[in-house]
């Protein structure tokens, strides 16, 4: 990039909004993703919609790349500026604009931060459901740009779910509109879904109209052990075919539990193969119900120990569990690597038997927790990533995850996206023609290849 | 000294001093949940001011990357030292303690900020330091405005580091040490307590040194005032300069060893911590200092602590003090000295007080220690959230249990055009007393 660009930057958003110091473009430099950093040019920081626009048409004139971030949480080095240019902070995009009570839908700039839309609408009884373990940290646009998921996946869907239309600046500047507020609407190519998930590579998101549903009145929480995981296997597919769909259904594997109580002290057998946590949420007289069935499903498939919670207090126990798995995994070891690879619900004792072999026979440490009502698994994979020797085993066993994950009929990534970290399995989950039409539409809508280029569908 | 000093320009003269870093700074995942709760960045929004950004910014310098340059001084300035990162923090990064050692590696390459290298020469010298805060509150009304009713008053003309319309407490024109006897007598002590003032409550908030020891007497403890105790040091040590800080502890420390005292009792979360963490911290591969500081560690409180975990109040004695009172809760006593239930009971044990709690009681003042003199609009904008949160309460008193969050939320409350009280905890205590007498 030119000092001309510079100044023509600053020009738009303001000098203030502009960084090029060595020490800021650091700060850029990385997301929450182990193992990618790169510097950019500069960070630019625009104010709206108009803004951001002329941005586009500034970088897309002068073939110069732009990274689209939010709060930079994503783990799949969706932000990291591999070819230099422009990291495009959004994060000044953040008022709450509108909050429709008759459509029951919110419209947002992309860098609120999803827990401060909830907290907006908390008061008047609704929730915007999409809830990743960073909603108070992530913004709007970085999570409906991952698709995001969360907890409360299985009843409550993730961000596409939720996501009913869109403002986005194309490549070239042009500022475009999709959808709306409309629960039916089947006017044209859906380019909200296509836009959903769409990592930064097709355009920048700068607002979203999403829908908003009524908070449950009423929470249950349970949780069960068991010593044989194909038992607890069995007691997720039971409560399913029970027709109970909890808002959440976790399960924690015998490495995690492990850690989890050699950390947390939590009273939780180190023997155990599986721990579930289940949630169920709605009208209270149908979650009492409904508890009733989860725990007479959980008795019947032989939990060696059940319990349920009969106040806040005793939820929030039953919740630390599953609360710590994540730090104390991450404590272990300096690096650590949350991956999502995600399987059909029926196939999540496989990939677990699986994972704990892959660990084994690599010698890397693997813990795996993660959703089990939706068969999305969170494997995390915990070492040093300044010893190459160790980093060559765990490259080695990721690759044996993803491709039993793909072999399970699964995919790589349940919520966090492709990025750079798993663009190397891309070709063998969906073959040469559908990576072929994802590019085309990639060079369709973005033909000077600026935006977040290299990620998701690769060099094309 | 320009931008050009590298990371091998300080290896090559303090090896030990970053390069130990490298391991604790790699335990960061950069999962960026610290963006949640740091104050700072939450005015900034850039990546430099939270934590994660500042160990990356160190890890950068360690590589080789960048610079240690004025702007990385400005970086690991901008924190106010309130633990929130490292309280929230996965992987249990202790991201405040390494920030400091950031600050430790800036001031050894290029020196302190100018106008703290001031206040703090002048720490260093006990005697010339007590002599120009007398000096400051004999003359106090000079260079002080009164603000009518209040332990406020605006400056009136620019002392050190001082934003002129900034609102500071008025130094005392008699330090509270001057104020008693060394020993402070009661018929039949039930113990011996040493009361470390620091310097916030032997200057300028003599008041509740005074409620300190007047509660302590009501539970027929002897209270000592040792004459030679200086300020702990927390504000040279936090920022940067650990040389200082390690003379002023050790004099602390050899004072109130002398003394042989059943427990050690300061009225400020800070100066707890000094005792109780820092101290042995700092002295720790120094046998001999070392077992005198575990030693005082293990029998130094904060005063609300001291009176419901060890004395254990006699609450039959308490009058009535009909207000509505709220509690901020200093940084350095919610996740320092984890000290938060026993200001509550204090409280709480008080009849006809009622208590509010603010949305977020332990969400830092903005004060930070001295990160206000360096950063005074930033820190502003940071308490004007916990002023509105106070606002929300209805409170007619907030109460905390530290002198510079006080005189920060005084001078808040002023700027924002509120009159409530700010007090410390034991004030109200000491007015309940007062009023049993009256029963
Ligand atoms: C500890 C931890 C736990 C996590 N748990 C979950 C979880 O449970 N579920 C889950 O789904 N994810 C999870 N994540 C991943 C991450 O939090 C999500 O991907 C989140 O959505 C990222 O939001 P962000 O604001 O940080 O976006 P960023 O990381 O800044 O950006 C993410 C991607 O979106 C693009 N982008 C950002 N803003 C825009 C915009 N306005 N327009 C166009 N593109 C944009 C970026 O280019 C990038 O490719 C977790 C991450 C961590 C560190
Ligand atoms: S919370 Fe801890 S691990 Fe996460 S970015 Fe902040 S300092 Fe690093
Ligand atoms: S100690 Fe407080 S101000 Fe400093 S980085 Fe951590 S959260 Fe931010
Ligand atoms: S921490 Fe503050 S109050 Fe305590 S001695 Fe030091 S300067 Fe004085």
């Amino acid at each position: 990039m030119e000092k001309h660009h510079i100044n023509a930057l600053k020009e738009i958003v303001g000098e203030e909004n502009v960084l090029t110091s060595a020490e800021d473009l650091y700060c850029y430099s990385y997301d929450a993703t182990p193992g990618h950093a790169h510097m950019p040019d500069a960070v630019v920081s625009p104010a709206n919609t108009a803004e951001t626009s002329k941005v586009l048409k500034l970088a897309n004139e002068n073939r110069i790349p732009v990274y689209t971030r939010g709060s930079g949480t994503n783990l799949s080095a969706g932000c990291v500026p591999t070819k230099g240019g422009i990291v495009l902070l959004m994060t000044r995009l953040n008022k709450i604009l509108e909050i429709d009570l008759e459509n029951l839908v919110a419209v947002a700039e992309p860098g609120v931060i999803v827990a401060d839309l909830n907290k907006e609408i908390a008061s008047l009884g609704l929730i915007y459901p999409p809830d990743p373990g960073t909603v108070a940290t992530a913004t709007l646009g970085g999570t409906v740009a991952e698709n995001a998921g969360g907890l409360r996946g299985l009843k409550y869907g993730v961000s596409k779910h939720y996501v009913m239309g869109l403002e986005v600046v194309l490549a070239n500047g042009d500022i475009m509109n999709t959808g709306g507020k409309n629960v039916k609407d089947v006017s044209g190519y859906d380019m909200t879904k296509l836009f959903t998930g769409s990592e930064g590579t097709l355009c920048v998101i700068t607002k979203i109209i999403s829908k908003l549903v009524p908070a449950p009145e009423a929470k249950k929480a349970m949780m069960a052990i068991f010593k044989d995981l194909d038992n607890a296997g069995k007691a997720v597919s039971a409560i399913i075919a029970a027709k109970i769909i909890p808002a959440t259904l976790e399960i924690m594997d015998n490495a995690t539990i492990r850690t989890v109580e050699d950390y947390a002290k939590v009273g939780l057998p180190l023997d155990a193969e599986a721990v579930l946590l289940i949630e169920v949420d709605g009208n209270p007289i149908v979650v009492e119900k409904e508890a009733e069935k989860v725990m007479e499903a959980l008795k019947a498939n032989h939990a060696d120990f059940v319990q349920i919670a009969k106040d806040d207090a005793e939820r929030d126990k039953l919740w630390a569990a599953r609360r710590a798995a994540l730090p104390a995994l991450a404590k272990l070891r300096p690096t650590t690597y949350v991956e999502d690879a995600t399987v059909p619900r029926n196939k999540v004792p496989d990939f677990l038997r699986e994972v704990s072999s892959i660990a084994k026979k690599h010698n890397v440490t693997i813990g795996t927790f993660g959703h089990a009502g939706d068969g999305n698994m969170h494997p995390t994979i915990v070492c040093d990533i300044r010893i190459p020797e160790e980093m060559e085993r765990v490259y080695q066993a990721m690759d044996e995850m993803f491709k039993a994950a793909i072999a399970l009929g699964g995919t790589l990534s349940g919520e966090h996206g492709i990025g750079l970290g798993k663009l190397p399995w891309m070709e063998q989950q969906h073959g040469q023609i559908t990576m072929n039409t994802m590019r085309s539409i990639k060079r369709a809508l973005d033909p000077n290849l600026i935006l977040n280029p290299g990620k998701l569908v690769g060099e094309c | 000294m320009t931008e050009t000093i590298t990371a091998k320009d300080i290896n090559e003269q303090d090896k030990a001093l970053l390069s130990d870093l490298q391991d604790a700074l790699a335990n960061c995942m950069k999962c960026g949940n610290c963006m949640e709760v740091c104050p700072v960045y939450k005015e900034v929004g850039k990546e430099a001011a939270v934590a994660r950004g500042k160990l990356s910014l160190m890890e950068g310098v360690l590589k080789g990357s960048i610079p240690l340059s004025a702007a990385f001084d400005t970086a690991m300035s901008k924190c106010v030292s309130c633990k929130a990162c490292t309280a929230k923090c996965p992987c249990g990064v202790p991201a405040d303690e390494l920030i400091l050692r950031g600050r430790q590696a800036a001031v050894k390459a290029r020196g302190l900020h100018p106008i703290k290298k001031k206040v703090f020469a002048l720490l260093k010298n006990r005697h010339l330091f007590d002599f120009s805060l007398r000096m400051a509150g004999v003359f106090g009304p000079l260079s002080f405005k009164k603000i009518p009713g209040k332990m406020a008053a605006l400056a009136r003309f620019p002392m050190p580091g001082m934003d002129y319309k900034r609102v500071t407490a008025p130094f005392a024109s008699t330090p509270l040490r001057s104020q008693y006897p060394e020993v402070i007598k009661v018929d039949r002590p039930t113990m011996r307590v040493g009361f470390f003032t620091g310097c916030t409550i032997n200057y300028i908030y003599t008041d509740v040194g005074q409620s300190v020891i007047n509660v302590l007497k009501e539970n027929n403890i002897e209270v000592t005032l040792p004459s030679m105790q200086h300020c702990c040091g927390t504000p040279v040590y936090m920022s940067g300069d650990v040389d200082s800080a390690k003379i002023l502890a050790k004099h602390n420390i050899e004072t109130f060893d002398s003394y042989n005292f059943d427990y050690i009792v300061s009225a400020c979360g800070s100066c707890t911590e000094a005792f109780r963490i820092e101290f042995p911290h700092l002295f720790h591969d120094d046998p001999k200092m070392s077992a005198m500081t575990e030693k005082l560690a293990k029998k130094t409180y904060e005063i609300s602590e001291f009176l419901i975990d060890i004395v254990k109040i006699d609450k039959t004695k308490l009058g009535p003090v009909n207000t509505t009172v709220t509690m901020h809760d200093p940084c350095h006593m919610a996740r320092g000295i984890k000290v938060t239930k026993q200001p509550r009971e204090v409280l709480k044990s008080i009849p006809g007080l009622t208590f509010v709690e603010m949305k977020a009681p332990d969400r830092c003042c903005g004060s930070g220690g001295s990160f206000s003199l360096g950063n005074y609009e930033l820190s502003r904008k940071i308490n004007d959230k916990k002023i509105a949160d106070i606002a929300s309460t209805n409170a007619d008193t907030v109460v905390t249990s530290c002198g510079t969050c006080r005189m920060h939320l005084t001078d808040g409350l002023f700027q924002n055009n509120m009159n409530q009280d700010a007090l410390h905890v034991v004030q109200v205590l000491d007015r309940s007393y007062k009023a049993g007498h009256k029963k």
